[in-house]
């Protein structure tokens, strides 16, 4: 198996915590050399992602936890948000992924639903995971080893 | 990891000047102060985004929203001093198209 380092962040399923995510996933991105432009990407697409799983926490129970897990590979950052307070298997977890369809028209006006559009306009790859709540997996390449440049690809794996 | 909101106004137009990060712990709070502002008859209410450092699509939603209003109760929405980064949100969802943004003095990068 690939080496990687593996970190995990816990917080209440409140949208203050938000805020806090965002700053860890800076100090995280920042230390794989990320540029400052991929920082500030990253750091919408997960905000976008817990603001969905806040949303969803709440509704279901009013309290609750969200997990990040930030994989941290050579050549990328990969990055999980789970609705719910376990922890990640991420073997698990990838093996049962599934792709993210596109089914919104962007040329209307909506007050929400830009959330998953932005995690897949920067991000290089997302892929969703509903089987025990939901968990959205997103991954980031370091383009400086010239893999993914092409971003915004949706995986089918 | 706040907005600070501040609100002043002079005739007919109302500036409403952001510093901070727009997200959605700080969005019901713009929200709240921005809406009843685009309900005014004969409005303009003009947004200064230099000090928004940080947006996402909580924010976008609340300036949808707002827009809608101003769209029903015939006030004018005006986007000013927006930085790159925030405005890059706006070009990749499209409402650029849609919102009354004022590039020539954007800030940021």
């Amino acid at each position: 198996m690939e080496p990687f380092d593996f970190v995990e962040v816990k917080v209440p399923a409140k949208a203050e915590y938000v805020g806090v995510v965002r700053l860890s996933t800076s100090g995280i991105a920042n230390r794989m050399g990320f540029a400052y432009e991929e920082i500030e990407d990253l750091k919408v697409a997960i905000s976008e992602a817990i603001t969905n799983a806040v949303k969803h926490a709440y509704n279901d129970s009013g309290e609750g936890e969200i997990t990040i897990g930030f994989g941290v590979y050579k050549d990328r950052l990969e990055v999980m948000v789970a609705d719910h307070g376990g922890s990640f298997n991420l073997g698990e977890i990838k093996e049962d992924i599934g792709p993210y369809q596109h089914k919104d028209d962007i040329g209307e006006l909506r007050e929400g639903g830009f959330g998953l559009f932005l995690i897949d306009a920067l991000m290089d790859k997302v892929e969703i995971n509903s089987k025990y709540g939901v968990i959205v997996l997103m991954t980031k390449y370091l383009h400086e080893n010239g893999v993914g440049q092409d971003g915004d690809q949706i995986s089918t794996s | 990891m706040n907005l600070t909101i501040d609100v002043s106004n002079k005739d007919k137009l109302t500036t409403v000047s952001l510093a901070g990060e727009v997200d959605a712990f700080t969005a019901p709070k713009l929200k709240e102060t921005l809406l009843p502002l685009t309900k005014e008859d004969g409005q303009t209410i003009e947004v200064d985004l230099q000090g928004v450092n940080y947006m996402d699509s909580t924010g976008l939603g609340v300036f949808i929203s707002a827009l809608k209003s101003t769209k029903e109760h015939d006030t004018n929405l005006k986007l000013i001093q927006m930085q790159d980064r925030v405005h890059r949100l706006f070009k990749i969802t499209g409402l650029t198209e849609i919102m009354d943004i004022d590039n020539t003095v954007r800030g940021g990068m």
